[in-house]
This record gives C-alpha cells, structure tokens and sequence, in this order.
C-alpha cells in the first residue's frame, strides 16, 4: 500500500496543475488577444514582447561570438554577403581611363579601339562569375544577429550550455504557445476587417503605419511592393480592398473563394492572367465604378526578398486611374517574411511564418500619383516604383521579377553594344567629318 | 553552411589549392558557396549551362569566350578546382612577393593576367591573334552597331600599330608590348572582401 500512496498525491497534482495551466491560457488567450481585437484596442504588450526580444537576440549573438573566439572557428560573417568588392564606375569610365594611361598617342585620337578595352568586359564578366547580384536578391537575406531561428543562423553550434536551453525554451514556446494560437486564430472567418485584426495579432505583427491620410480612396489602384502573402493581411488589416490575383490551389484557394463572399474580388485563372486584354477590361470596369474598393495590386509579380524593389510590370499602369502607392518594409530582425515560391510551398512558408517570433514591418502610404500628359505606362511604372523604393529605403533595381524564372532578355546584351560603340564609332564620324 | 572548417573539411586537397592559387581559407569558403550555388543539380561539376544561366554574364558582349576560357580544350566539364585555379588570375599582385626566377609564375602576377586575355582574343590557340579573330571579338563586342566597313578598318589600323614583325598577327609578346603602359594588375583584379 505505500508506494501507491506515494504516486497518488502526485498523479493528482499534475491533473490539477495542467487543468489550471490550460484554462489561464486559454483565458489568456481570450482576454488579451480576441477581445481587443474586436475593439481595435492594444495594450502595447507586443512592443515589450518586441524589446525583451532585441535584448535577448543581442546577448545571445555576443555569446556565439565569444564563444566562436573560443574555440577559434572562423564565424560566416553574414551580414556582409558580397563575396568581391564591385567598383561602380561605368563602361565610359573605365574604358576611358584605361585607355588614358596606356596610350601611346595623345588624348585626341584616343577615343578609339584598343586591345585592352577587352579588359573591362573581362573583370566584369568574372565578377558575375563570382557574385551575382540578381541571385543574391533571391536567397533571404542574412541576419546580423542570431535570432534563435536555425533557419536564419549558419553557424549553430553547440556553444554553451544556457544558450542551448534558451534555445529549447524558445522552441518550446514556438512550437507549443505561439503556433496553436496561431493555428486557430488564423482560420476564424468573420467579418473583414475584424478577421485580418486577429490575424494581424496572431503573428504579432506589429505594424506601423506612416501617413494615413494618403490612404487608397475608392475607385483607385493601390499598389505596393511585394514580398510575402502576409502583405496582404497587413495593408488589408487597415482599409478594405478589392483583391486582384491568381486562384492558387489548395489552402490558398480555400481562403479566396471564402473572401469573395465577404467583398467583391476579382479573382482570375492562371490562363486568364495571359489575357492582358481581358485583365485590363475587368480591372477598369471596377475602377470605373467608383462606389467599389480600392484595387490591390502587386506589380512586381513574384516575390522579392525585401531589399529591393524589382521592375514593375506595366499593366497595372495603362488603366489611366490614380494610383496610391504603398511601401512596405519588412523588419528582419525578427523573421524572415520572404517566400521563395520555387523553393518552399505554401504550407511549410506559413508554418515558418507562424512559428517565428514575431512579423515587425513598416507600411508607407505615399501620396496618389497619376500618369502624366505623354507618359507611357512603362515611364509612370519607374516612377511609381521609383518612389516606392525610396521611401522604403529599398534598391530600386532595374531587373525584372521574371529574371528568377526565366533568362535574360536580348535587348540587354544590345544595350552593353550600343554604349561601347557609341564610343568607338560616335568619334570616328566626327574625325572624318573634320 | 557551418563553420568555415567544416566546409573545408569538405574540399579535397585543399591545402594544395589554397598554396597554388594563395586564396585564403574564407575565400575558398565562399567560391566553394558559390560554386555549390551554380551548381544546381548538385554533380560536383560546371558546365557550360550552369554559367549560362547568370544573367550578367550572358549580358556581357564576350560572355560565352569567358565560359569557354574555365574549360580545358575537349573537356566538358569544370570541378572546383579548376574554377578556383582561373579565378585565382584576378587576385590582386602579391605587392610583396620578390621576384624569384627559379619559382614558377605566380598564377596572378602581370604575365598571367595578360596571357589569360590574350586566349580570350586567341581561340584556336596558336599563339597568335590573326585578322580573323580579331574582327571576331570586334563583332561580339559591337554586333549591329557598326558596319562590316567599320569593323573592318578597325581591325586594320590595330592590326598596323601592334604587329611588328608584320606577319599580319599579333603574337603573345607584340600584345604585351602594345599594352606595356596598361595597369594591367588594376584592371584585371577582383579585390576579394576580407
């Protein structure tokens, strides 16, 4: 009879300990997290949450780093992930002061072919060899500071003791607090905006938004940049918009066709989105009718990894309406938001998502801009992105999204001729004209 | 990825490398990260596609002669060393090295960075640059911009002022002279960041 008395006591006291646990949470849960979402309330305990975080990741990064001098490894910096420094002058440049120094004749006459002007396309050719910047735009970015995800961190290590088990505890937390929360939260249908409220919170996302009185009126386009599909949660958490897109299949689909009942969406199949003609009628009769939302459009049309904004495709520009541009900025200190849709699907991108510790981004709204008398749509498109990338803090770069899928188009090795002959030739007319 | 240890664990004969081509220890890390990168369906080897496949190359007017220099005449194929061994012409001079004629060329001195342009102009490999391969590369390098007239008179007036011994071809030591005052060590470098 003893022994059984001993495990008596305790087998009750667990029961009472986890019925305890599971309902403070669950209350927890509804207090802080549901019913302010109702009221669009906050109780600023996501930005500690955010502070006690920083700190954290900042103690545990100076520990690998000491501890990585220890044991004398050599740490993958990863901040710095150019392999080669690239000098910015351009073909004119160099070609020019190449020639300077090692011509023989006089500066008059210099300006013409010489044998070292293959130099310059050598070292540029080797230097996409070694480093590439369209490639590096597609890999996520690399984080300064450890943020106790393995998938941001290359050099984890068993370095001490207390990191391991803050790391555990950290996953435990991750795995077994945020992700079930999430989970629910994430497939409640209710009304719009209160529905993308909790998503919003559920990722803890904490957004700020800068100058909302720029905000896409009806019978507008409203385009941002793009880097995740959580871009959509987070500009449709604060103003209704009528979404634009590809039906995509699976979880993704479920969650469309469940919008579309909510407001009117203009959902396309993948053979129709070809159909430029077809796109551009549908999307200007909505705009047309000015009692229906904003138009949400993401013209880069893949996603980038958030350091940079990609061309944008002019189809969204020829509708002639305003356009309200939007910035949007990831904060990657705290998990990545970007998707890499050739590398992950969309199941294991959103169980990333959502185990991370928290989503911290900045939307912009930036003043309507409309196309101006003798602009074409590709000129108001550079404009339009132009602006976006500024006020992002994002490079403007000039290649096209499609880059990631497709191959480089002909008119760009034409563009590298067209300036180097210009040099060449540009002079040889005029020494025969004088 | 790891430390940098383990992925050189991973090489083999890479001390020998690093000894051949003077590459520090990060900087065989990271071309081994960018080979692996290139390398997309994970042979262990490059091919002419895998480098086809970077889009600022194939931008570049004499993209395809750069390909066709990593790759031995007959073999298709590139393994990591030999990329290592042709990046290694455009490290920067080992300012400090003294000259040491007993000692094998330094696969970055001056000589080397020359002759590696010079294969670029010199595809058949016969150590010279005929009229024909010239006005080749004239080609690549101006396409539909100039017309075969230009190209042409080009070629000729180049042809006139490096060839020396008027064999209508420019010959490996004539190509050096025409570029003596060239920095050749400046404009045939990659400075490699740490």
């Amino acid at each position: 009879m003893g022994p059984f008395l001993d495990f008596n006591p305790f087998d009750n006291l667990l029961c009472i300990l986890l019925g305890i646990s599971f309902t403070v949470w669950f209350t927890l849960l509804l207090v802080f997290i549901i019913v302010p979402a109702i009221f669009g309330v906050s109780f600023g305990i996501r930005r500690l949450y955010m502070k006690t975080l920083l700190k954290i990741f900042e103690w545990a990064t100076h520990r690998i780093e000491r501890g990585a001098k220890d044991n004398n490894h050599l740490l993958y910096k990863p901040y710095s992930n150019a392999i080669i420094a690239k000098e910015p002058t351009s073909l004119e440049e160099e070609i020019n002061e190449i020639r300077r120094r090692g011509s023989n004749r006089d500066l008059d006459s210099a300006s013409e072919f010489e044998m070292s002007d293959i130099f310059y396309f050598c070292r540029r050719g080797v230097e996409s060899i070694m480093d590439d910047e369209v490639t590096k735009r597609f890999s996520a970015e690399e984080l300064e500071s450890w943020n106790l995800l393995t998938r941001s961190n290359y050099n984890f290590q068993h370095i001490s003791l207390r990191l391991t088990v803050l790391w555990g505890l950290g996953v435990v937390i991750r795995y077994g607090f945020l992700l079930p929360l999430r989970m629910k939260n994430f497939l409640s249908e209710q009304v719009h905006l209160m529905c993308y409220r909790i998503c919003v919170r559920a990722l803890t996302a904490i957004i700020t938004y800068h100058d909302s009185e720029n905000k896409p009126k009806n019978g507008g386009i409203c385009v941002a940049n793009h880097t995740s599909p959580i871009d959509v949660i987070i500009l449709a958490s604060d103003g209704c918009y009528a979404m634009v897109g590809q039906i995509h299949g699976g979880l993704m689909g479920v969650i469309q066709k469940s919008m579309v009942k909510a407001c009117p969406h203009i959902w396309f199949e993948r053979s129709e989105v070809k159909d430029r003609h077809l796109v551009a009628k549908r999307l200007s009769d909505h705009v047309e009718d000015t009692t229906k939302l904003p138009i949400l459009i993401f013209p880069e049309g893949t996603c980038i990894n958030n350091t940079s904004v990609m061309m944008f495709k002019k189809g969204s520009f020829e509708i002639g309406s305003t356009v309200y541009p939007v910035a949007i900025k990831y904060d990657p200190r705290f998990g990545d938001a970007f998707w890499n849709s050739s590398q992950f699907g969309m199941v294991n991108y959103l169980l990333r998502m959502m185990s991370s510790w928290a989503i911290v981004c900045s939307v912009w709204y930036l003043p309507p801009m409309t196309r101006e008398e003798g602009e074409d749509a590709v000129k108001f498109a550079s404009r339009v992105k132009a602006a976006i990338a500024r006020q992002g803090g994002l490079v403007d770069l000039l290649w096209d999204g499609g880059l990631k899928r497709g191959k480089v188009k002909d008119t760009f090795k034409e563009e590298q001729q067209k300036l180097y002959s210009k040099m060449l030739v540009g002079t040889q007319e005029d020494r025969s004209r004088s | 990825m790891g430390s940098t240890n383990s992925t050189l664990s991973k090489i083999p004969n890479v001390e020998e490398l690093m000894q051949e081509t003077g590459f520090t220890p990060a900087h065989i890390v990271r071309l081994y990260d960018r080979f692996e990168a290139l390398d997309k369906e994970k042979t262990g080897h490059l091919r002419p596609q895998d480098f086809g496949a970077i889009n600022r190359l194939a931008m570049n007017p004499i993209g395809d002669r750069i390909i066709g220099a990593f790759f031995s005449p007959g073999q298709e194929t590139v393994d990591f060393h030999s990329f290592v061994r042709i990046l290694a012409h455009f490290r920067p001079a080992d300012k400090k090295r003294p000259k040491d004629p007993s000692m094998p060329e330094p696969v970055n001195s001056r000589t080397s960075k020359l002759k590696f342009a010079f294969q670029l102009y010199d595809q058949d490999k016969d150590g010279k640059i005929s009229r024909a391969e010239l006005l080749q590369v004239l080609r690549s390098m101006l396409e539909m911009q100039v017309t075969e007239e230009q190209l042409e008179s080009i070629a000729d007036r180049t042809i006139q002022e490096a060839d020396l011994d008027k064999d209508d071809a420019i010959s490996f030591e004539e190509f050096r002279k025409s570029l003596e005052k060239v920095n050749i060590d400046h404009k045939m470098s990659i400075r490699f960041l740490r």
